[in-house]
């Protein structure tokens, strides 16, 4: 007979790994890692926010989007035009503009000089994209293949737009050189380590709301739609209207996820964004499992050390890695670091109950 | 008015290097529910066949077949234990396409490279320069090669049946492997085959693939799968729009129209142009 624990144990041990990982991300990192590691950190939880969307709508959805990236560069350019705008030299220019002959600010710019604006940007530019594409793609069941296909022409076409607009967006180099973010010195220590914890309790409180929306009414329409959207339709629910709300979700996950980005690492550039950015965190979200939440997390993390660590042993061996990886993950464990974990944590549970 | 006219071949002959190019993934994509993105690939292999060999007519067999037997290898080493797994198999040859890159790149170097145009082909008729022109027969030949292959031969109607009806087909006695197998070889021989064309407008390099593959899968979303009107009137029409949003507004703008006109595109025809009729509901 199996004894069950009292119900307020389950809570507790429920919420005990995330717990301890919270711990560790929030006091032990700072406390531990050198100023240059935790920035690195900070680097990877961005994009681990993004996973942490790609694993919502691709994991519990179905839907494979590889232009994640036009996302977080929305978030991340509106972030980098507040910063620029707080920062700019004589005549309010930003320094790329003189650089390439702007006269005068472009009206598209002017809103950005407020804080709340740049922010808001950051998440509601993402989303309303997302609506939209997500509407008229959805609506006419374009899915599965289709749908990615037309994702990632939206990153080459995003890309190209953002080179191309130099006087606007700062074409290849992107925009840099940011030095002060409300007030504080984007340089000093301290300010990089106030700027780890915020990425990190941002994840972490992202990640408890995603995983209550998985849990909910909502996120079991969300998997149904995924294994079998015709008859969610027969039964009376919208598919087009669940997918579009989660490709939103993850839109502005991605979008905010950019604007924390840029005074972490203190850049945004198309090469960011395009389309080999993008397809490198579905790879992590992949690698990492993509049927659990904490895998697209866990994926993310573990993609963004290992590829720092190999590109600083040997940079052009890395790609052969990765796409080594790759073909390994997808044939040999289609379910992740994920899966393994499950896989083996259920052979132990069988074990000790038999 | 010549500026205008001028765009005309330089549309018409993207647009034919597409119909290579999407010839191949449209029945691979519709036969057997496979994205390659190492498509672009082939199409490095086959630019690169051309650079090796300096010669652009000797090239088109040769690069057709290395590109062909590349895309076989692919097909029988790991692709074929994906079928019906397309988000998987876009993945997965992703990572094949970044080895194949890496693999151009340590071989040829990073930098492009060119292949001499044969002198033949310089000069032109009016407005028609004659490698663009050269180009866009490649292109009829290549349409009328499959068609033929597709309409006048046992293994092309073969091929259609499996395309058709997958499990009613291999009911029926046929093949599938074999016929999968076949199909990926013509497909990646065509990718091979634009290649060749490519280098008769630009330089060769590692990422050549990268920039022609998004286009190619817009050109088989738009057309419908496994459909060669739809892959050629999707090819020209996408190429000729590229070239005329590039004219009209500029070159970095261009991009985010074709993307606007395929996606309007779609809620008119969401399946494409032409469309399998099958009782199939996903």
């Amino acid at each position: 007979m199996i004894r069950r624990p009292p119900p307020f144990a389950a809570a507790i041990g429920r919420h005990l790994p995330f717990a301890a990982v919270a711990a560790v991300a929030l006091v032990a990192a700072p406390l531990l890692l050198e100023p240059f590691r935790l920035g690195l950190l900070a680097k990877y939880l961005c994009y681990a926010i993004v996973a942490l969307g790609i694993g919502l709508a691709w994991g519990q959805g179905g839907m494979l989007a590889l232009g994640q990236g036009v996302f977080f560069g929305l978030g991340g350019y509106s972030m980098a035009m507040y910063l620029k705008l707080t920062e700019a030299g004589p005549g309010g220019l930003p320094d790329f503009m003189v650089w390439s002959g702007v006269a005068e600010l472009p009206a598209l710019w002017t809103p950005f000089a407020s804080p709340v604006f740049a922010v808001g940007m950051a998440v509601a530019g993402p989303v309303a994209l997302a609506v939209v594409l997500g509407t008229l793609v959805f609506r006419q069941r374009v899915r599965g293949a289709y749908f990615a296909i037309l994702t990632q022409a939206l990153a080459a076409a995003m890309v190209i737009l953002l080179v191309g607009q130099q006087g606007l967006s700062g074409g290849t180099n992107g925009m840099t050189n940011f030095f002060e973010l409300f007030g504080q010195d984007l340089a000093e220590d301290s300010t990089q380590r106030g700027l780890y914890l915020v990425v990190a309790g941002v994840l972490g409180v992202l990640y408890l709301a995603t995983r209550q929306l998985v849990r909910s009414r909502y996120g079991r329409l969300l998997v149904a739609v995924r294994d079998g959207e015709d008859r969610v339709r027969f039964l009376g629910y919208d598919p087009a209207l669940v997918k579009t709300v989660t490709f939103a979700v993850s839109a502005g996950m991605a979008g905010l996820a950019g604007a924390l980005f840029v005074p972490v690492v203190g850049i945004i550039s198309p090469a960011l964004l395009g389309v080999v950015p993008s397809l490198e965190l579905v790879v992590a979200v992949a690698v990492g499992g993509r049927h659990v939440l904490a895998g697209a997390v866990l994926g993310a993390v573990v993609m963004g050390y290992a590829k720092t660590a190999f590109s600083e042993q040997f940079a052009d061996g890395w790609l052969y890695l990765q796409g080594a990886l790759f073909i390994l993950v997808m044939t040999l464990a289609p379910k992740g670091i994920a899966g393994i974990a499950q896989s083996v944590v259920g052979r132990l549970r069988r074990a000790r109950t038999t | 008015m010549p500026a205008f006219l001028n765009q005309l071949p330089i549309g018409l002959s993207i647009g034919a290097v597409l119909l290579l190019i999407a010839l191949g993934l449209t029945f691979t994509f519709g036969q057997m529910g496979v994205i390659n993105m190492a498509h672009g690939e082939f199409i490095m292999a086959g630019a690169y066949t051309a650079f090796l060999l300096q010669d652009v007519v000797l090239a088109l067999p040769a690069a057709f077949l290395v590109a062909g037997v590349m895309g076989l290898i692919l097909e029988r080493a790991a692709i074929r234990h994906f079928y019906g797994r397309p988000l998987d198999t876009l993945l997965l040859t992703w990572g094949v396409s970044l080895v194949l890159q890496q693999l151009a790149r340590d071989l040829f170097g990073a930098p492009n490279v060119q292949v001499p145009a044969p002198s033949w082909l310089a000069g032109g008729v009016g407005i028609l320069p004659y490698n663009r022109l050269f180009i866009m027969a490649l292109a009829v030949a290549g349409v009328v090669a499959v068609w033929a292959y597709l309409t006048r031969t046992g293994l092309g109607r073969r091929t259609q049946a499996v395309v058709q009806n997958r499990r009613l087909a291999a009911t029926s006695g046929i093949d599938t492997g074999r016929v999968d197998m076949l199909t990926f070889f013509i497909g990646s021989g065509l990718a091979g085959v634009a290649g060749v064309a490519l280098t008769l407008i630009g330089p060769v390099g590692p990422a050549l693939g990268t920039y022609y593959i998004v286009d190619a899968f817009l050109v088989v979303v738009a057309g419908g799968l496994g459909q060669l009107r739809g892959a050629v009137l999707a090819a020209v029409g996408l190429g000729l729009l590229n070239s005329y949003a590039e004219f009209w507004s500029d070159a970095s703008l261009a991009k985010v129209i074709v993307f606007a006109v395929v996606i309007a595109f779609l809620q008119v025809r969401p399946q494409g142009m032409f469309v399998l009729r099958s009782r199939a509901l996903t």
